[in-house]
Formats: structure tokens, sequence, C-alpha cells
């Protein structure tokens, strides 16, 4: 057993609101730069919708993620010699348009415009070439546009849900949504390294970042097609590929990366999740629908003194063992088994988690379902009963976290839904009847565990929310450089000269 | 000093001298500025018909000329039938014009779209015309002087030798027709021209992907208690 460390953030999606705070947070941070302007290394999505960049779910033509092989899991994307035989032109390299062509206004003409009958106006002009340009798209251009029939109806994870249920989640009284916050997975067996020919992309040991070494990308871009989740991104200024870094410089003192620290509705947690190296091959290649469990399987038990034993031996300090037991994101993930990965199929087995949302249950009052004459306590159990009717069908957010198995899916909503009937039992009439403890039981949960997910989900602090190892970067600085004093008034990053575009 | 001594023995030494350093130094100092500066984001399908007959044509056929340097009795050996040389012939010619075709490709691109004129450096139309240059006139001895690898290994090969050797003897390209010095002096432009240029993207081609684990873990603090060096993570290895 190799134990290491990974810090791993948890979206509850059933708290967000689609505000893209955390977006807009990340690209003022980050990547409000030349040539990194369509960048969103953070971005929020409409569910249903074809995501950003369009249709980014769909393999078969991005070529992302892994496979299984004849042995062990192979890239989607190229075999190592055709890696190299690929150089010269990438087939599956998204375009520009796939995202979107990044756009200013000409301000200026506010200003300098002739004097004449007509207002002047700021016309847009491309970032890239400064020319006039039509908006056809740009950030976010789906949002709010479920039911579309030119981004929702071209959802890939539609798949296996009836057309029926499609057409009419295309109605306009039904059209129902949820939001996706997306940022890079930081995945245990992530394909950008393995596809990256020049090997510039590495994963941190300590905490799981995995970063782009912008010395030794050569711009091949193969990492662009390899990612299943289309999160690493060409710098078509510089010539380099970049990707969300999890704000490390912020971790590493303690405080919570950007898109987290800003988010309003408060959905994200963050915590150190242990894990067994030694298993990462051996989670990648199950059969599909045994890809969850084995990814809970190689993350470990904070408590287990077999895992402490072997932590400590792998050279992990007790501050970082004390964070991986004090995890949220280990409650959620393998306590309450509340979090998914966002689509286990790719085998990259990412390491940031989703509570998947409840939707407003019921389909339609002719099948019955819901029956106005009952009274409120009752109406929670019709939709605890009758999780098939959730207007967001199950079937879809299991293709979105599950590979398909709706049967996770239910569960953990059965016990959400269990966690908000319970506490307004409690709120409202002040006792708990007979009725809600069974249904409790049958959610598969306790009054206790029931209470501890409430606490973490509806009144959390901070301190609950993001708990930070002690990173040490003192002594790491020690350890390289011999005298931490002796870098002292560097370029931050590491950077000696300015990221120029070379010639 | 005489022309040819200026050409042939002076500048391919300085040439030569200022591609190494020049090379270091950027690799090892300004290693963000190392890339292949692929546009393929900004426009794909015009580059597709551009970059590949591009890059496998000018590979091969610069390939076969450090293979006609270094093992010139290959050649002669190939060559004693006339279909085989005729067949040698007529592939470089072929692999020439197909890089022609692509050269043109990339040109047209460059000027026409304007993305890529966006992300267009002065060096890039440098390194376009030189390229442009030196494949026409390669074009124009193959169908002009023909049967180059033929005569070449005999003309040609001995001057090469006998630079590297470190003994000149400028004296055998001397009488040589003008576009084959001007070819081979081109060739000493493109090593002047190469750190500086784009064309430095060529010496990082990652033949180590071949062998490397998939899996790459980093670890910052170096000298750690248990185990200090660590094995990367090999999925698939």
């Amino acid at each position: 057993m190799d134990v290491r460390a990974h810090m791993s953030m948890i979206f509850h999606l059933d708290k967000c609101i689609g505000c893209h705070t955390c977006s807009v947070a990340c690209k003022n941070l980050w990547t409000d730069r030349k040539g990194a302007e369509y960048m969103w290394w953070n971005n929020v999505e409409t569910r249903p919708g074809s995501g950003y960049p369009t249709g980014w779910e769909d393999q078969d033509h991005y070529r992302g993620g892994w496979k299984k092989g004849w042995v062990g899991v192979e890239l989607k994307l190229h075999s190592r010699p055709k890696g190299l035989a690929n150089l010269f032109y990438n087939p599956a390299l998204p375009d520009l348009q796939d995202y979107y062509e990044p756009f200013t206004f000409r301000y200026e003409d506010l200003f300098t415009a002739a004097e004449g009958d007509d207002q002047p106006t700021a016309i847009p002009i491309s970032a890239v070439t400064g020319e006039p340009m039509d908006i056809e798209s740009g950030p976010n251009w789906d949002d709010d546009l479920s039911g579309s029939s030119i981004y929702a109806a071209n959802d890939p994870n539609w798949k296996d849900v009836p057309s029926e249920v499609q057409a009419q989640m295309a109605e306009i009284e039904r059209v129902v949504f949820s939001y996706l916050p997306r940022i890079c997975n930081h995945c245990l067996n992530p394909a950008c390294i393995a596809a990256c020919p020049s090997g510039a992309i590495y994963k941190r040991g300590e905490d799981g970042v995995v970063l782009v070494n912008e010395d030794k990308c050569r711009a091949w871009r193969m990492c662009i097609s390899a990612c299943p989740y289309k999160k690493v991104y060409y710098n078509w200024s510089t010539g380099k590929s970049e990707k969300c870094i999890l704000c490390f410089p912020r971790m590493e003192t303690g405080q919570a990366p950007a898109c987290a620290h800003s988010c309003v509705g408060r959905i994200r947690y963050m915590g150190v999740l242990l894990y067994d190296a030694d298993a990462i091959e051996w989670g990648a290649q199950g059969e599909e629908e045994d890809l969850i469990d084995r990814q809970l399987e190689v993350i470990l038990d904070p408590f287990d003194p077999e895992v402490i034993a072997a932590a400590k031996q792998s050279g992990l300090e007790d501050g970082w063992i004390d964070a991986a037991q004090r995890s949220p994101a280990y409650k959620f993930v393998k306590e309450w088994r509340l979090a998914l990965p966002l689509h286990a199929e790719y085998r990259t087995m990412a390491m940031l988690f989703y509570v998947p949302p409840l939707s407003p249950v019921v389909s339609t009052i002719e099948q019955g379902l819901i029956r106005l004459d009952l009274p409120p306590e009752q109406v929670d159990f019709e939709l605890f009963d009758n999780l098939e009717k959730a207007r967001l069908p199950i079937k879809y957010l299991a293709n979105l976290f599950a590979g398909g198995n709706e049967e996770l899916i239910r569960g953990i909503l059965r016990k959400m839904l269990a966690v908000r009937i319970y506490k307004r039992r409690q709120s409202v009439e002040g006792e708990i009847d007979d009725a809600t403890l069974r249904m409790v039981w049958s959610a598969g949960t306790t009054p206790e565990e029931i209470e501890a997910i409430y606490e973490l989900t509806t009144v959390p602090t901070i301190a609950d929310r993001f708990v930070f190892p002690p990173y040490h970067r003192e002594l790491a600085a020690e350890s390289i450089y011999g005298d931490p004093l002796a870098r002292k008034g560097d370029t931050g990053l590491g950077y000696t000269a300015p990221p120029e575009r070379g010639a | 000093m005489n022309w040819n001594m200026l050409l042939f023995v002076v500048f391919p030494y300085v040439a030569i001298v200022v591609a190494i350093v020049g090379t270091v130094y950027r690799l090892v100092r300004r290693p963000f500025t190392v890339s292949s500066l692929s546009s393929q984001l900004l426009e794909g399908r015009q580059l597709f018909w551009g970059s590949v007959p591009f890059h496998w044509g000018l590979v091969l056929i610069l390939l076969a000329h450090f293979l006609a340097l270094i093992l010139p009795g290959l050649f002669n050996v190939w060559n004693r039938s006339p279909i085989r040389l005729y067949a040698l012939e007529i592939t470089g010619l072929a692999l020439a014009l197909w890089a022609l075709f692509g050269l043109g490709m990339l040109i047209y691109r460059r000027v026409s779209v304007s993305k890529i004129r966006a992300v267009t450096t002065p060096m890039d139309l440098v390194v376009l015309g030189l390229v442009l240059l030196q494949v026409i006139t390669g074009i124009l001895i193959a169908t002009v002087y023909r049967f180059g690898s033929y005569w070449g290994t005999d003309v040609f090969v001995p001057y090469v030798q006998s630079l590297f050797i470190l003994q000149p003897r400028p004296e055998l390209v001397a009488p040589l027709p003008f576009i084959l010095q001007f070819h081979a002096s081109l060739f000493f432009v493109f090593l002047v021209v190469f750190p500086f240029s784009r064309l430095v993207h060529m010496i990082t081609l990652p033949l180590r992907y071949l062998t490397r684990p998939f899996q790459l873990v980093k670890w910052v603090r170096r000298d750690r208690p248990a185990e200090p060096e660590r094995e990367p993570v090999g999925v698939g290895r």
C-alpha cells in the first residue's frame, strides 16, 4: 500500500444557483491574459445542455479518456507511435469555434467617432485579430437554455433516455435544468499526462494537483484532445497548454481556491482524501459498472490504523493525516456516499466529486402522482417513493455521474430526500413520527447521520467546508534551495522571464 | 580570402557555432519560448493539407540527405542498378513536390487567414521564405542536374566530411554550378536562423514518449524521509 494524499473538491449541486461567481473569480485571477481569453478553467454549464466546449462529452468525436484494451487501459486518442505520427496534425483537436471566438468592443470609437446624426456605438471586435466580427457564441451562450433544440437536444447524456421523455422535457411547461460547475478534475489516472509527448504534464505527489510545466510544453496539443473533460486549453498566443492549477498557491497558504472561496451558494467543500497509489491501475481497469466501487476502494479510510501506519511509512505528516480525518470530502464521498465523480466511464478516476441535484419532483397531475388534496407531509412521501417521476430523469443523472447506473443515483437522491423530510418534520412538527423513521431506514441512513449531513450541508462554517492540511512550503523551499531566503524577490511561480511568445 | 573560402569554410563554422550555442542557450535559459507554436486551434482544415505534406515530405528528404552524408556507400550500392536509381530519384522528387504543395498551402494560409496573420511573427515569414527557396532549388537540382543521389556521394559528401574532421576542402565545391553552391550555403543559413526561430522545435521531437511511463508524479519535497526516489504510477505501463 502506497498511501498518498489528494486535495479533493466536492460540488453540492443541490445548492448551486448558477451565478457564475466561481467562473468570474477564476477568470480574474488566472485567465485574464492574451491568448487565454476564451479559456474558462472554471465554467458553469446548464444541464441538459451541450456544454463548453460544445459537445465535450462526445468522445467518439473528441477521443478523450481511456478505453479497456487487451491489457489494462489504453488512451482513446492514440497509441504511442500514433501519437508521434500525429504531431503535425492532431485529428481530434477542438477548433476555437467549439469554444467561442473571444471578443471585445472598440470602446475608443465612443470618444473618437466623427460628429454625426447617430449615437456612436462600440462595435464588437475579435480578441484574436482585432478585426470587427459578428458574435456567434460566447461564454455561457446556452445559459438556462434547457429545452432548446439547439443546445439541450444535443446533450450526449440523453443516451438511453426514452425519446418521449426527452420530448416532454422540451415542452416549455416541463423544462427543468440544473447547473454543473466544472474545473479540472485532477484525476488519479489522468489522460492528459499520458498523452503528452513531451512529458510536460505531471501530478504532484503531495496533493495530487495536475500541472503543466510550461517550460517543457512544446504545443503538441495532445493533452487537449486526451482530456475527456476538455479542461486543458491551448494558449494560441504563447503556444503553450494551460489548465486549472487548483489555485495551489492559495492552498499552500491555507486558503481555498478562488472558485470555492467565492462560491455564493457555498456549494463547494475541500479536503484531503487518502488513496492507495498502488491500486490506481486496478481501479481504472474494472468493468464499467464497477468503476465507481473500485475508485471508492482506492480511496482509503483515514481512521484505519493500518492506513495510518502505511501513510506514515510513505512520509505523510501527522498534520495531513489529521486533515484527512476531518475532511468534508471524505464524509461526502465515502462515509455518506453522497458524492460521485463526473463520468467515471472515462476511466481517468476524477478526484472531484458531485452531489447530484434533487429536481423538482413529479411529472403530470393526470398520472395521479401529485394529488393536490394530500396534506404536505404525505406529498413528501409520494416524492420519496416515486423518484422515477423526478422531472430530471434518473437515467440522465446516472449518465452524468454514475456511468449509467441508476441505482447509485436513486440511493443518493433517497438519502438526500430523507434528510429533507426528516429535518422538515423536526422543525415543523417538533417530533419524528414512525412513518418518517421508517422512511429514514429505507433510505439506508440513521437520524445521527442525517443530523451530520444536515450540519455540513446547510449550516457549515468556512472552517467546516475547507479543511486544509499544513503544506509547510518553507520546508519545501529549504529542501530545494537550501536557504529559504535565497529566492526571496524572485518572479512568482518560478518564472525568470516574462511568458512571451517565442519566434 | 576568396568567396569560396568565406562561403564554404568560414561561414559553415560560424553557422555551426551559432546554431549550437544559440540552441543550447535557448533551451536552457529561455525554455518557455521553445514551442512548435501550433496554430491548429485557430484554423485546422487548411493546416491539415499544408502541415502533413510539408512535414513528412521535408522530414523524409532531410533524413535521406543525412543518411547520404553518414553512409554514402549505402547509396552507391543501392544505385548500382538503374531501376533502383530511378526509383530513389523519383521518390525523392515526388516527396519534394508533395512538400512544396504543403508549403504553398501553409504560405497561403498564413497570408490569407486573418487569425493566422494575428499570430505571425516576422521570423515565421523568414523561415517560410527560406524553406521555399531551399525546396525550389532542391527541385531544380533534381531536375536539371539529375541523379544527385548518384553523383552527390562523390562530389558533395567528401566536402561535408572534410568540414567535420576540421580539414575543410572548399576546393571540392568551387567548380560546382551556382545553384548547387546556393543550395548548400542556404543550409548554413538555416543553421544560423535555427536557434532564433521556431525551427528549434525540430530537436525537441519527443522520442522518449515511446518508452516513458504513462503517468508522471513529482514531489516538491525531494528528500522525503521514507523513500527519496519514487516510482511513477504506471497505469498501462
